[in-house]
């Protein structure tokens, strides 16, 4: 009953999709009795769709096994968390959260965002109500989450034990809220661009949305950064691998809308490229989505190719995509551009923020799809790694680095004070860096040192606006700024120390060997059989000492039986200078075991400064929020008289 | 130029899209082509590896009698016995098949003839690996498709698969 309940909300939640955006329709063309039924309809399908969701999450829940979609992706002797989590760790599932979140999004929009011009919200609502339609059809027809099986199995098949990982639990939902709340950014910019009203309103209203998007997305990718660095053993944080890169994009996006957003608030300018960036931003998340599903490229994250789907996602990916770009196309030279500004001002900071994200972005879009447009030129196959990301995204990132600590602080329209002075401290800070890293590390690559000088100058330089001024009178965005900034600069910072100093120890020993890495001393002192509910395994057992002390590691080798599989599970001890991490590998004939070992100084900065910028980002957004509803109240009486 | 700048983004997508509707009707082909297709196979001539059947030398090969598959096994080889099954198929289906036993011992290899079946209408016996890194192979089992001409036209690493026998039938159809 549960599954046929879920299903039936979502036919419902569909047909009122396909009303709503026929009302803005008839809306759009003057008729305001339209206007007022569109809020209570987009209400009521948010509450349809979290029904069905609420559905899904029940019957995985109680592993209901005449479901098809529990049968395939859980098992009764699951914990009850990963019991749950399997709901979304599936593609049906995911879809339908997907949906989920686009819906209730829809809702909010509907109900609480007031800030835009309301011939901009009509359109909005539709353009949300059309997303919405496209993915309830792909779910009805291509994806039912609900489908059932007869006769029910007697117990599931999905009792993957690789899978159980709070980080596999929590990652995608994060990224997912991450990448929906930027299609209200989309719809709200393609209502403008309809209606013409592209101002500092428009940018007022989806502030919060990118911001909270952005937000989502920063602690999202640093988790799945984290995760792929302790889960795989590999000893590397980013590999620049094509799903990595699919949630990479859309926040690249997001940042430089975050930034250009604020010029549009504050001076009305760079209209029609705004508009682009909040098009870009949540096509991005579509083509991630899009080719995460399709198994479009390869990748080491492997998920079931489906051609029809693959199919049908296209299609919806080329109507939304094509027709806000031929609207920009169309609407573009209508966009009057706003206030004039000067050459040296906060204006032209941020253009220039923009263009280098804008840079990093392309850099990244071609990197990741040139293996398929280059296959489908001429036939040859290849693939682009590490190296290509690393030399071009590497210096613009130093680049960007380096004026994030002016940015700040410039005026807008036009900067006459000699604002470099304030950033003589921090300057003088990068500096020594450079000079002290030249003099005790003269071997290290230039790109790592100077990533190292630049986070040098950076962290004190993002702290120059909170100089001088009362902390309790720093509005809140500026204080989430600064303290984004200054994580820049902190993950910065171990991303080049990471790079720079990390000691990799590849080594055979056996049982009381000894082996160095950086400069701990590790003894192997013996391997031991371990065995788990659902996995036998071998331990090494490890202790590891630099001067004083020692401690003891024990990296293990898991071997599962259902399915058969293998997974090296590292130990990992964090100091705060750092992280030593072990992993054992197979025996030789000889009685020797693969050891690797590194020692990672300052490693953890890396996720850390991640933090510190979502951190940022949730201050910023919590300064915006106390306006937004103090101006929605007023907003909602311009829309009872209309 | 400058008032089609604003069309640039919507060409670009097309095109993307374009080479997305490409590659979902084109699915990738994650086979990696050996160098060694289109050369012809090295000069050999193998003992015969049990009594009562003939051994194998490169002009078995190249003298007009193909296309033939030549299998590269072992009866050591855990794998080749699950292979059996598949090549006792393409035989049943007119696949001419010859044997190269790597290092190979007589009784161990007619134990396994007998209980897994021999589809092999020769059999070298390679005992010092020789012809097998002649013919480019670094293990058991691999497989060569070779022309009446005895040029190598296909390499199949690892055992086939019953799934794979539509594509090692296609390949032995092209290499008539």
């Amino acid at each position: 009953m549960i599954a046929e309940a879920g299903l039936a909300a979502l036919w419902l939640a569909a047909g009122l999709a396909a009303f709503q955006l026929i009302l803005s329709l008839i809306a759009f063309r003057g008729r305001t009795e339209a206007v007022a039924a569109m809020r209570p309809v987009a209400v009521v399908q948010g509450l349809l769709t979290f029904i069905a969701f609420t559905a899904l999450l029940l019957v995985f829940a109680r592993t209901d096994l005449s479901v098809a979609l529990v049968v395939a992706n859980s098992h009764s002797a699951k914990p009850f968390i990963y019991k749950v989590a399997a709901a979304w760790g599936n593609h049906e599932g995911s879809m339908l959260m997907w949906v989920t979140i686009l819906a209730a999004s829809g809702a909010w929009m509907a109900l609480f965002s007031r800030r835009a011009g309301e011939r901009t919200l009509t359109a909005a609502l539709g353009a949300q109500a059309a997303l919405a339609l496209g993915f309830f059809t792909f779910l009805l027809v291509a994806s039912n989450p609900f489908a059932r099986v007869f006769p029910a199995p007697l117990d599931g098949q999905g009792f993957n034990p690789l899978l159980q990982d709070p980080g596999l639990a929590f990652h995608p939902p994060t990224l997912y809220l991450g990448y929906v709340g930027l299609s209200v950014a989309f719809s709200l910019a393609v209502g403008a661009m309809l209606s013409g009203e592209v101002d500092s309103r428009l940018a007022r209203a989806m502030r919060p949305w990118v911001l909270g998007a952005w937000v989502l997305l920063t602690i999202g990718i640093t988790a799945g950064s984290y995760w792929a660095y302790y889960e795989l053993g590999w000893g590397g944080w980013w590999f620049w691998d094509p799903v990595e890169n699919a949630s990479l994009m859309p926040w690249l996006a997001a940042t430089a809308l975050l930034h250009s957003l604020n010029v549009l608030a504050a001076r009305g300018a760079l209209k029609a490229w705004t508009m682009m960036l909040a098009v870009i931003a949540f096509s991005m998340s579509m083509v991630g989505t899009f080719l995460v599903r399709s198994g479009i490229l390869t990748s080491v994250h492997s998920f079931a190719i489906d051609p029809q789907r693959g199919a049908f996602l296209l299609a919806l990916l080329a109507i939304y995509v094509g027709a806000a770009l031929t609207l920009f196309a169309v609407r573009a030279p209508a966009l009057r551009e706003g206030a004039p500004f000067e050459l040296i001002s906060r204006e032209t900071g941020l253009v220039i923020n923009n263009l280098i994200l804008a840079v990093i972005l392309g850099t990244v879009f071609v990197g990741t799809l040139y293996p398929l447009l280059v296959e489908a030129v001429s036939g040859a196959k290849l693939s682009v790694g590490a190296p290509y990301f690393n030399l071009v995204a590497g210096p613009l990132t130093l680049m960007l680095a380096l004026l994030v600590g002016v940015g700040p602080l410039l005026s807008w329209r036009r900067e006459t004070r000699p604002i470099l002075k304030k950033l003589l401290v921090p300057a003088l800070f990068g500096a020594t860096a450079l000079v002290t890293t030249i003099i005790l590390a003269p071997h290290i690559n230039w790109l790592p040192r100077l990533g190292i000088s630049v986070a040098t100058y950076l962290a004190p330089a993002a702290l120059v606006p909170l100089v001088g001024r009362n902390p309790l009178r720093i509005p809140l965005p500026t204080w989430g700024m600064a303290i984004a900034h200054f994580g820049m600069a902190v993950a910065l910072a171990g991303a080049a120390a990471n790079a720079a100093f990390t000691v990799e120890t590849l080594a055979v020993v056996k049982p009381g060997e000894r082996v160095n890495v950086g400069p701990w001393l590790v003894q192997f002192e013996q391997v031991q059989p371990v065995a788990g509910e659902n996995w036998v395994g071998i331990e090494g057992q490890l202790a590891a000492s630099r001067g004083t002390g020692e401690i003891r590691l024990n990296p293990r080798t898991h071997y599962y039986w259902a399915p058969p599989a293998e997974t090296n599970e590292a130990a990992i001890e964090t100091f705060w200078n750092g992280q030593l991490y072990t992993v054992i590998g197979k025996p030789d004939s000889g009685g020797g075991w693969q050891l690797r070992l590194w020692w990672k100084p300052f490693v953890t900065l890396i996720w850390t400064g991640g933090l510190l910028i979502g951190l940022g980002g949730a201050i910023a957004l919590l300064g915006r929020l106390p306006l937004r509803f103090r101006r929605s109240r007023r907003g909602a009486n311009d829309w009872r008289r209309a | 130029m400058t008032r089609h700048w604003r069309f640039i983004p919507l060409a670009l997508f097309v095109a993307l899209v374009g080479a997305m509707v490409w590659r979902l009707a084109t699915p990738p082909d994650t086979q990696v082509a050996s160098q060694l297709t289109g050369q012809r196979v090295p000069v050999f001539n193998l003992p015969a590896a049990v009594p009562g059947k003939r051994g194998l030398s490169s002009r078995d090969l190249t003298g007009g009698a193909g296309p033939r598959l030549v299998n590269i096994f072992a009866s050591w080889c855990v794998p080749c016995a699950t292979e059996a099954g598949v090549l006792a198929e393409l035989k049943r289906r007119g696949v001419k098949i010859d044997g190269i036993a790597i290092r190979d011992r007589e009784e161990d290899l007619q134990a396994f003839l007998a209980r897994h079946g021999d589809p092999f209408d020769r059999i070298g016996a390679d005992d010092q690996s020789e012809v097998q890194i002649a013919l480019g192979s670094s293990g058991v089992p691999e497989s060569f498709i070779v022309d009446r001409a005895g040029v190598i036209r296909a390499q199949h690493i690892g055992p086939i698969a019953a799934a794979d026998i539509p594509a090692i039938l296609t390949q032995v159809e092209a290499a008539r």
